[in-house]
């Protein structure tokens, strides 16, 4: 009996990592290079789609849980692949809902670097994307705050990934949605106990993060 | 010094909105002197150096480095390599003073530097400092750090936009030996901004002067300060005020 709720336990920790983890990794990936772009030029309508980044932070979860509902559902435009209910649906909706945390702090904490560095250090031999590498670097602080917020976005979220994943057992169950059920079930230790391996996990990422941006400076 | 100019300006203007804040009508630079621009505070000087540098195009006219347009899009990066600017405001990176004078060798992938770096970091008084963080170090301090992380790359054009503005007299002198050393000894080519007349008098191999945009005079040291052509250049020798 413990053996089963010890491997169903870990079975809902691997994936809730794999999801956030990926969900992050993706919008990382995606989101830091436009935050470069967006807070190191200038042109028209630059404002407009800074204030859909900002709109873009206060997603409604459920509303992008339905959006992803809608693509990948049978009648949707991306039905074929078959993803609704699994957890490639839930990455998708956690991406969506982390990208905009990204790009939008990202835009900001290299929009505050002096923007004569670029052409100082152009100056000295840099290639605009050593130049770009160097203003990420010196703007480090707020792209670790972005990964950091875009991770206890994805962590906790609950309303997009069970609209997308459905919270079937050993199959799309992660941390938030199993406290769900364990609460709606009465069995308020355990979802007590979930919601703590979550704070821990949540605390344990920030402290890496935060390690690895923290190290001693060259 | 050689007879080969390598920076050329014809007709060159600047404009900052519908502001024109530099007409150089003709102005050559030759390989291996030093040139130092004069001009009060907001008189074009760095918009000068910033057009030679390549970091910025003219409005219109033609400037002409090694032979080439300076302006980086128009340049691999082996040519813009060529030309280094220090700048009046210097930023560093954050981290340490060995750090940001490594910074350039670093991007040329050039590996065991540390002696490279020793050896600047002494020429500058800043060995002893290698390890601290620029954060805590003074204005002419980071300001060295500047010119460090400038010649440590070895440029054949050196652009010196006000280096000395916060030194105190002994690393100011400091300053120009290295810089005069750099110039004999590697032909190094110097163009210097900065308002001080005996600085110029002291390094420079030409002077010249800029105010309200226009190169009003440039030529041999001796022949500006002791028999300047151009009136307002010798009431600006002679510290009066034309601007």
């Amino acid at each position: 009996m413990i053996d089963a709720y010890a491997t169903e336990l870990g079975d809902i920790l691997w994936r809730s990592l794999q999801v956030s983890g990926v969900a992050v990794v993706v919008s990382s990936l995606v989101g830091i290079p436009i935050g470069v772009w967006l807070g190191s030029t200038r042109f028209r309508g630059r404002s407009f789609l800074s204030v859909l980044i900002q709109t873009g932070m206060a997603l409604p979860p459920v509303v992008v849980g339905l959006l992803v509902y809608l693509l990948l559902s049978r009648s949707g435009p991306f039905g074929g692949l078959g993803w609704l209910f699994t957890v490639q649906a839930m990455i998708i909706a956690q991406v969506v809902l982390t990208l905009p945390f990204v790009v939008g702090i990202t835009m900001t904490s290299i929009a505050a670097v002096p923007p004569d560095l670029f052409l100082q250090v152009r100056s000295l031999g840099a290639s605009p994307w050593q130049a770009r590498w160097t203003v990420l670097r010196e703007a480090r602080s707020g792209v670790v705050l972005a990964l950091a917020t875009a991770l206890g976005r994805s962590f906790s979220e609950v309303g997009a990934v069970l609209m997308v994943g459905g919270n079937i057992e050993r199959h799309t169950r992660v941390l938030t949605t199993a406290i769900m059920l364990e609460t709606s079930r009465g069995r308020f230790g355990l979802a007590l106990a979930l919601g703590a391996i979550l704070m821990a996990l949540a605390l344990a990422a920030n402290i890496a993060i935060f390690r690895l941006h923290g190290r001693p400076a060259p | 010094m050689s007879e080969e100019a390598i920076l050329r300006l014809r007709g060159v203007t600047h404009l900052y909105g519908s502001a024109c804040v530099l007409r150089v009508s003709e102005l050559d630079i030759f390989a291996g002197e030093i040139v130092c621009v004069l001009g009060p505070t907001g008189a074009g000087k760095s918009t000068l150096l910033r057009l030679l540098s390549g970091l910025e195009p003219p409005s219109s006219g033609e400037i002409l480095a090694f032979g080439q347009r300076p302006e980086y899009r128009a340049l691999p990066l082996s040519e813009q390599r060529r030309v280094t600017m220090v700048f009046q405001h210097p930023l560093l990176l954050t981290g340490s003073v060995r750090y940001n004078v490594e910074y350039g060798l670093r991007l040329r992938r050039q590996r065991n530097s540390r002696q490279v770096v020793d050896r600047i970091l002494e020429r500058l008084g800043l060995l002893s400092l290698s390890s601290r963080l620029v954060r805590t170090l003074s204005c002419g301090q980071r300001q060295l750090v500047a010119l460090a992380r400038a010649l440590i790359v070895e440029p054949e054009i050196l652009l010196l936009d006000e280096p000395t503005a916060n030194l105190d007299p002994a690393s100011v002198a400091l300053v120009e030996s290295v810089i005069a050393g750099e110039n004999q000894t590697r032909g190094m080519t110097v163009i210097w901004a900065t308002h001080h007349l005996f600085q110029a008098r002291r390094v420079a191999h030409r002077t010249g002067l800029i105010l309200n945009g226009e190169v009003v005079e440039m030529g041999t040291t001796k022949l500006f300060f002791e028999s300047p052509i151009n009136p307002r250049t010798a009431a600006f020798v002679q510290g009066e005020m034309v601007y």
